[in-house]
């Protein structure tokens, strides 16, 4: 096995490495594995907007979920897939012992706090779901928040897809707990209507030799913020998370992806793709992993690429590695953000291709590895079909037929 | 009968110190079935004249004309020149991220000819011309230019020129970076796309190797922005033999 030699702690941060991304350059004043977790809102002072949690998040637009108050509404969920699924209600303190990891901000810790039943979705140990679950979750307005619980059992093997419609401000932990050798392809869909506000947190456990992939999409929303926080219950595991998100004018949506490595022989994979355009667009990537020391024979890679195509769009891109011991296989990181290609453009119209069209082909393409690896083709169409039609919003627009 | 005729062309490009002028009155007509080897040292402007034709919007036009069938092509869009029947084949042809050669040219054979093409011989079509330049099938299912090798992408610019069938090619340099095997395969695509379509030819070359693939009518010599000398193919030989000292003399 090849070993890299590195000292025994290393912070890398690498802010966007183009002129149009404006992320400052930042060194973490702590390393991840300090901060604060807990299912107690009580526990979290109430961020001003400096912390670096939050120090992209616009706090104005919050719709009051950093406010510890109950829910007022909840989602209507519509379930359809194979019966093996178990949905079930259940108080938390049923639920002791499971290894449900404690949230990582304020906003979640208000969703636990609150939230005293929890939605429990099992799929038993050793059954392989043949076809995918699909969840369609719809809010109508209000404050709603909820603890969903989505357990795989050893050897299970599932994929769920959760589809987020209507409106609403939305406080959402999402608890994902893999058995060994469990097998998980999980899609959040977010494609809220324009005034919905959605700050959530997905925590994934990946158990030992377990694989989980997860994919989020994010297309709707005024402001979305999404944290995915995974972590190893043994060695073995194998987490890919793979992102896309297309930002209008107006519109936050903000990624926060951290990567705990803490057992040894695990691998890690993070892809996130964004498109802005329009005023004020704005889109935050924020990729942290962290390599404890005795997480030896780490494979991790994470990549963040934006693709401005409009003036006053702005994205942050900002992966950090931590890294404790010098015995991986391997460890990079890569942010890149730039313009739409002039020379693609040129390349594409030389051909007799119309320039919208043109644009329409290379933003499809930029979105193209990462839908592909959504494992319903519906879903696959469905999404092609809403980039086009963010395109098809502004400047981009399909020539009239 | 097609033909392309370029009048006095004088370009620009912006530079750091203000506009800089590459093309100084460029006189030159292209007919079909016409095979023109535009010949020059490097930064001549051979390449600048190719892409002005093809309305790169890095060159600006600041005199003179070029007409395709006595149609502006200077107050066409990139695209519209396409579809007026003008084909660049490129020196340094872009990667598309994401975009399969098959998509790509379906698109492009879309675009050019105003529908799609029927779905049975245009499998056929794309699949025999790929053959003919010695392309592996599963090279229609990468992306456009990613990971293509300098032969593997000069054939995929002949694959295009013979599928889209243009009126006249503009082939920039298509012979750099080509071992003598990849030359031949590649020359015989141009020749073959030359008579299928009575197509005219501007080839842009430093080297006379091509030349022995591809035989030219007219040469026609580049220097410091406009044709200095005009001939047959003995005027390339001269220039295998001579190089093109002389004239970088007189300019």
């Amino acid at each position: 096995m090849p070993l890299l030699e590195r000292s025994s702690r290393l912070i890398t941060p690498l802010p966007g490495a183009s002129a149009h991304s404006h992320g400052m350059p930042f060194v973490p004043d702590q390393s991840r594995a300090e901060r604060r977790r807990s299912f107690q809102a009580a526990d979290f002072p109430r961020p001003s907007g400096r912390e670096e949690e939050w120090r992209f998040t616009p706090m104005n637009r919050l719709a009051g979920l950093l406010d510890d108050a109950p829910s007022e509404r909840s989602l209507e969920w519509e379930v359809t897939g194979p019966d093996a699924l178990r949905v079930s209600r259940m108080e938390r303190s049923a639920l002791e012992g499971w290894g449900i990891p404690a949230p990582g901000d304020l906003a979640a810790a208000i969703v636990t706090s609150q939230a005293a039943a929890v939605t429990v979705l099992e799929v038993p140990a050793g059954v392989e779901l043949t076809e995918p679950v699909r969840i369609r979750r719809t809010g109508s307005g209000g404050r709603t928040l909820s603890h969903v619980v989505l357990r795989v059992g050893a050897q299970a093997r599932a994929t769920v897809v959760l589809e987020q419609h209507g409106d609403t401000a939305y406080g959402e932990v999402l608890s994902v707990l893999t058995g060994d050798g469990a097998d998980l392809t999980l899609v959040s869909v977010q494609e809220w209507d324009a005034t919905a506000v959605h700050v959530g947190e997905h925590d994934v456990v990946i158990g030992r030799d377990a694989t989980v992939r997860h994919i989020a999409v994010t297309l709707g929303g005024s402001l979305v913020r999404l944290s995915t926080n995974a972590s190893y219950a043994g060695p073995g595991g194998s987490f890919d998370a793979s992102g896309v998100y297309f930002a209008d004018a107006g519109q936050h949506l903000e990624h926060r992806l951290f990567v705990d490595h803490e057992a040894p022989m695990c691998t890690s994979h993070v892809e996130y793709r964004g498109a802005l355009q329009g005023d004020s667009a704005r889109s935050v990537w924020v990729g942290d992993v962290l390599i404890r020391a005795r997480a030896e024979g780490t494979l991790t890679y994470e990549i963040n690429r934006n693709l401005v195509l409009t003036e006053g769009a702005q994205a942050d891109s900002v992966p950090n590695l931590e890294i404790e011991t010098g015995q991986i296989r391997g460890a990079g990181h890569a942010s890149a953000t730039g313009r739409f290609d002039d020379e693609q453009l040129f390349y594409l119209q030389a051909r007799g291709i119309p320039e919208q069209e043109a644009r329409r082909l290379v933003v499809r393409g930029f979105f193209a590895d990462i839908i592909a690896k959504i494992p319903v083709a519906e879903i696959q169409g469905h999404l092609t079909q809403a980039v086009e039609r963010e395109l098809a919003r502004t400047a981009y627009a399909a020539p009239e037929k | 009968m097609t033909v392309l005729e370029i009048r006095d062309l004088s370009v620009s490009v912006t530079t750091e110190d203000g506009p800089k002028e590459i093309l100084r009155g460029v006189n030159l007509t292209v007919r079909s079935g016409e095979t023109h080897a535009i010949m020059g040292p490097n930064g001549s402007g051979k390449s600048t004249l190719a892409y002005s034709i093809a309305g790169h919007p890095k060159y600006q036009v600041t005199g003179g004309s070029v007409t395709l069938d006595g149609q502006d092509v200077l107050a066409m869009s990139v695209d519209e020149r396409a579809r007026a029947g003008l084909f660049l084949a490129m020196q340094y042809p872009v990667e598309v991220p994401g975009v399969t050669v098959s998509n790509f040219l379906r698109t492009a054979k879309s675009a050019i000819d105003g529908q799609a093409p029927k779905l049975r011989t245009w499998v056929k079509d794309v699949r025999a011309a790929m053959d003919a330049l010695k392309m592996d099938p599963t090279f229609a299912e990468r992306n456009v230019n990613e990971g293509f090798s300098g032969g593997e992408k000069k054939r995929h610019e002949v694959l295009q020129l013979e599928l889209l069938r243009p009126k006249i090619a503009l082939l920039d340099e298509t012979d750099s970076g080509l071992d003598v095997d990849a030359l031949r395969v590649v020359s015989e695509g141009v020749n073959r796309a030359k008579v299928a379509n009575d197509m005219g030819i501007l080839l842009i070359t430093h080297y006379t190797r091509i030349l022995r693939y591809i035989e030219p009518d007219h040469v026609h010599v580049f220097v410091d922005g406009r044709i200095v000398e005009q001939g047959g193919p003995e005027l390339a030989d001269e220039l295998e033999a001579n190089g093109y000292d002389r004239y970088l003399a007189q300019a």
